[in-house]
């Protein structure tokens, strides 16, 4: 249980959220027609006779959505239902052309999982915590409707219209918005890992129903709740739980009581409001669709699903720092979004190889240049860098100069950044702009000799306990060898002079 | 079960279509009538029946993923979609403004 | 030379290969026969124009020494359900006045390719509701049968009741029919012509505007069986967007006809006999059953316990589905749109749908939407539907003693328009014979067996084993052959 708190007038009141998040499945064509999915074509260009619901035109399901729904239940560990069916929800909008949207009310194709979400001191979840989820369905989106084109008339767009989405269901275990927004954010993960869905929430590949209750603290019962709809950001997800908590407990602190109802949300003045005053209006008629014939599904198309599964957030962070050895920090950064890891690993094999050492004596290094230095080149470039010059092998030819000793770290961005402006060798690179530093230890020597004489009262000092002054010996000696002298051959010199 | 005009304005909403106040009252009974006819049905005993799903065994067929593989079930057809609409605008379907 | 409208399928499609005439001659014979007809109001749209040129095609091929198609040379009449490209589809509702699909059903298209070609779009109940003909938003179609007894414009059955009066008047000589609950089959017998309504999923039901979608199921109506068989053969298939499509070859129906039916058993449902039944249908019923046993059958008595629950459970179920598949007609993208002056989207809808529906339509939306509603879905619906499995088990119970059941196909013979308009429940229990079949999805057909003493025809039933349309129509070619019947109605209306 985390520690959130709305602090009312009467005492304090915990918030008690569960997550509907609608994922747009990754697909060529929508759910049960051919038409495309591509984002961002022409109104109405992508919509067939189906999708249309011209008369007498019927269903046919896209197995890749399916496939997809199937390996996303296997990916939160679900159970996976052989048997499902697809039902009709009735009800009458001019983004709905059918009248009703095709979806899984009483057999769903994945029952029961769970994911988990990391502990964050800071944003107040001490530890991991399990989330329930309660069923994945899949079923139709709607079509858009613009209502700024003309005086008297919205504009219907159809795009959309018919694209599969799976719906995730959580249960209501969440009690934060730090952990709703973690849910969310570990969902994304998870479906971009699997490959099911892109988790653009810009697009609208992700929105999120977000339902919120609030009770005092320690009653045992749910308060009633609040469905925010469509919400489209993680940081939007955890406004609405903040601003309808608050809202529901001023509410019925106020003697007022909290209605079921669903609500939209205004992210310019950060509040929700009710969307339908008309909610007993909705009936939805649910029932099996005679279109469709139930889903049953064999094993060897659930083999292939499994099979088909990329290693998973979790078990990968499990082993970056298991096998790999790498920092907590380190593991989760890597293992965030799936363009991080791919580029880790990518460069990990590549520099593994290069190096001639294994992945998991290389992988530290690795990490590091890909999390930090090279980001921050890349940054400081700007429209500079020409990532196709970004290759493996490059990076991996300037981690091994670092390695040898033959470059600085420093001298190893000058060379990355020469490397992404140019697309020129690492090694070319640092042979012909002089950035190598300097391991000739005679050259090393006689600048060390120099610093120590003309610091006699310091050498005087060290050699009496003052063991951080070895820190300026080592500056003064590389200042005079311009930077380029190889710091752990300063090192070790000067602990041979200093005795 | 039986319907007062009440039910059948709240059904006819439902199904949107619009009705008189004559027109309602002439349903009541029709569709008390036929409501009362087919209460029979709870005589019979259904325990342990399942509903009726298919009714010829046939198993679900999923398609391939495929766009436009066949013109007939594909997009791309932009003027056929809107050559029979009442209000085509722009490339769009128009309806009465709609405020959300 | 021969009143070529007097030919049905297998004869105009023999002559015409053979070159005793042309297609286009038989096109142009029935073509006239249409426009002569206009007082039945068996067409909504006819056209003239399209039997020729697939006429024309015909002929050509012919001379090219090409193959020709099972259904070469002969024009149909296609009831206005079937989407027909660039030729205006209604479903006889206003709701889709002046709707022209820019596609053709699979079933329509089957029959082109085989040849066929389209002399008109066949007046229908709306939307297949009903079993007289009387909802059409078009006007009633009118039987071109008469009673001896009155002169009162007779009911052809419905819904495919454009269908039956164009065949049975020698409009067509075969036309394109579907059944839900008795389309088929009902009219068929009103108007003595044959009418299959093969096994669910037999022809797929893409492009067809739908009532409700698990009993709808197209068939041919023509004058004989072969005729039926040829043309079934033609607009069956598997079609990939069908969902519930069988996939399964399509025998060659019509090859394998054969009225021996020696080591068949037919089964009798004595549940079908009920209180107060018609003489003449009762009569009709045993000579069916002498015919059969004449044809080498053995008679065996069965039962369908069910039976009494199967009209209440359809009236539930199609209703339910039709509430939802028509809930697309709702003035945004084709068809009707009643916009009142400052009306909002949702008024647009219930004025659009008030103006564009007609009563039955009204009522049965109503009623499916009521079943469907929270708190009644499982006390109407799921319980009609577990009524539904136990009907088609009593149905392969007794499959286990029989082949194929004789049966009535409806309680009378044809009613005159009007007479049960008033009153729905009389009209839906003209389907108590036919339903059953429906809700279990096997083939039956129904094959004229008489005429009553007012010399009105009389159909018989036959209902088969799924997928079994050979054994059915194999039953039926063995009462035809022994029916005899050559009755014709007079041709009054011209």
């Amino acid at each position: 249980m985390s520690n959130y708190r709305i602090q009312g007038e009467t005492g304090e009141w915990e918030v008690v959220i569960g997550l509907e998040v609608h994922a747009q499945v990754t697909s060529n064509s929508k759910l049960f027609s051919g038409a495309s999915t591509m984002f961002g074509a022409e109104p109405n260009a992508q919509v067939s006779l189906i999708d249309a619901a011209m008369p007498g035109m019927l269903p046919v399901p896209n197995r890749e959505c399916i496939r997809q729904a199937v390996r996303t239940g296997m990916a939160i560990e679900a159970q996976i239902n052989k048997f499902s069916r697809f039902d009709r929800k009735n009800y009458f909008y001019a983004d709905l052309p059918q009248g009703y949207q095709i979806s899984q009310l009483y057999h769903p194709i994945v029952g029961e999982g769970s994911l988990v979400i990391e502990a964050d001191e800071k944003a107040g979840i001490p530890q991991p915590k399990t989330i329930g989820i309660e069923r994945i369905h899949v079923e139709q989106d709607a079509g858009k409707l613009m209502h700024d084109q003309h005086p008297t008339m919205s504009y219907v767009d159809l795009n959309r219209c018919g694209v599969a989405l799976m719906e995730i269901v959580s249960m209501p275990h969440m009690t934060s918005p730090a952990e709703a927004g973690a849910y969310v954010r570990k969902l994304r993960s998870i479906l971009r890992y699997v490959g099911s869905c892109d988790g653009n929430m810009e697009e609208g590949s992700m929105r999120a129903d977000v339902n919120v209750s609030v009770r005092k603290v320690g009653s045992p019962e749910l308060g009633t709740r609040t469905e925010t709809k469509n919400v489209n950001s993680v940081r939007f997800v955890m406004a609405v739980i903040e601003q309808e908590a608050r809202r529901q407990v001023d509410l019925i602190e106020e003697g007022g009581t909290v209605v079921q109802e669903t609500r939209l949300y205004d992210p310019d003045k950060n509040e929700t409001r009710s969307m339908r005053s008309k909610e007993d209006a909705h009936d939805y008629r649910y029932f099996p669709d005679p279109d469709l014939l139930p889903l049953e599904l064999d094993d060897a198309f659930l083999e292939e699903c499994r099979a088909s599964l990329p290693e998973l957030p979790d078990a990968k962070r499990a082993r970056y720092t298991g096998e790999l050895g790498l920092s907590d920090y380190n593991a989760a950064q890597l293992t965030a979004e799936v363009e991080t890891f791919a580029r880790f690993e990518t460069l990990l094999a590549e520099a593994a190889s290069q190096l001639g050492k294994s992945e998991a004596v290389v992988a530290t290094q690795v990490a590091n240049w890909t999390l930090s230095v090279a980001p921050g080149v890349i940054k400081s470039l700007g429209d500079d860098a020409r990532m196709e010059n970004n290759t493996a092998a490059a990076n991996a030819a300037i981690l091994k100069l670092v390695d040898a000793g033959t470059v600085s770290g420093g001298q190893a961005k000058e060379i990355y950044e020469i490397v992404l402006k140019t697309g020129r060798e690492p090694d070319e690179i640092a042979e012909t702009e002089g950035l190598k530093q300097q391991s000739d230890t005679g050259a090393i020597d006689a600048e060390i000799d120099k610093v120590l004489a003309a610091n006699p009262d310091k050498v005087e000092e060290y050699r009496g306990g003052k063991d951080k002054l070895f820190g300026f010996f080592v500056g003064q000696t590389m200042k005079a060898m311009q930077g380029k002298a190889n710091p752990q051959v300063i090192n070790e010199l000067l602990k041979a002079k200093l005795g | 079960m039986s319907v007062d005009k009440q039910t059948v304005a709240k059904i006819a909403s439902l199904a949107r279509i619009k009705m008189g106040d004559e027109e309602l009252e002439r349903m009541v009974p029709e569709l008390n009538n036929i409501l009362a006819w087919v209460e029979q049905l709870g005589e019979v005993d259904c325990s342990g029946v399942e509903p009726m799903t298919a009714v010829i065994p046939n198993t679900l067929r999923l398609r391939d993923d495929v766009v436009d593989a066949d013109p007939l079930t594909g997009g791309g057809i932009r003027d056929k979609v809107l050559a029979n609409a009442p209000a085509p605008e722009h490339g769009f379907f128009g309806v009465p403004k709609v405020i959300e | 030379m021969t009143d070529l409208t007097e030919l049905g399928v297998a004869a105009i499609r023999g002559g015409v290969a053979k070159g005793d005439f042309t297609a286009r001659e038989v096109a142009e014979a029935f073509n006239a026969n249409v426009a002569a007809a206009s007082a039945l109001n068996a067409f909504i749209v006819t056209t003239p124009e399209k039997a020729l040129e697939a006429a024309d095609a015909v002929d050509a091929a012919r001379a090219a020494r090409k193959r020709l198609g099972s259904m070469a040379g002969v024009p149909i009449g296609m009831k206005d359900l079937f989407a027909t490209k660039g030729v205006q589809t209604t479903a006889a509702s206003h709701i889709l006045g002046g709707f022209v699909p820019p596609y053709e059903s699979t079933v329509s298209s089957n029959l082109w390719a085989a040849g066929a070609g389209m002399l008109g779009k066949l007046n229908l109940d709306q939307f297949a509701m009903g079993s007289s003909n009387e909802t059409s938003y078009f006007g009633n179609v009118i039987s071109p049968w008469r009673s001896r007894e009155s002169n009162a414009e007779l009911a052809p059955g419905g819904s495919s009741g454009g269908s039956s009066t164009a065949v049975s008047a020698r409009l067509a000589p075969a036309a394109t029919g579907t059944d839900t609950g008795g389309s088929i089959r009902q009219p068929a017998a009103f108007t003595g012509i044959t009418g299959v309504k093969p096994t669910y999923g037999r022809c797929s039901r893409w492009g067809v505007v739908a009532f409700a979608s698990s009993l709808d199921q197209a068939g041919p109506m023509a004058r004989d069986i072969r005729d039926c068989a040829i043309m079934l053969g033609a607009m069956a298939g598997f079609d990939p967007k069908d969902s519930t499509s069988l996939d399964l070859p399509v025998p060659d129906w019509e090859a394998a006809l054969n009225a021996d039916l020696k080591g068949k058993k037919v089964g009798i449902p004595r549940e079908y006999r009920m209180d107060g039944m018609d003489a003449e249908i009762e009569a009709s019923w045993e000579q069916g059953k002498a015919w059969l046993r004449d044809a080498g059958a053995e008679i065996v008595d069965i039962s369908l316990p069910h039976t009494k629950y199967a009209l209440p459970a359809y009236y539930i179920i199609a209703p339910a589905e039709a509430s939802s598949n028509l809930a697309r007609y709702d003035g945004v993208r084709y068809g009707l749109r009643d916009l009142p002056e400052g009306a909002g989207l949702q008024d647009m809808y219930a004025a659009t749908r008030a103006e564009g529906f007609g009563d039955e339509v009204k009522r049965r939306v109503l009623i499916g939407t009521y079943v469907l509603s929270a708190g009644f879905y499982d006390a109407y619906y799921t319980q009609a539907q577990k009524v539904r499995t136990l009907i088609a088990q009593d149905f392969a119970n007794a499959f286990e003693q029989c082949d194929v059941i004789l049966a009535p196909t409806t309680p009378s013979a044809a009613f005159a328009l009007g007479d049960k308009s008033d009153d729905p429940l009389s009209m839906y229990l003209n389907d108590v014979f036919a339903v059953p079949a429906s809700l279990a999805g096997l083939p039956a057909l129904s094959v004229p067996a008489g005429l009553t003493q007012s010399g009105l025809p009389l159909g018989l039933q036959i209902i088969g084993k799924a997928f079994d349309e050979q054994g059915v129509m194999n039953a039926g070619l063995a009462i035809e052959q022994r029916a005899n019947f050559s009755a014709k109605p007079d041709r009054w209306w011209a």
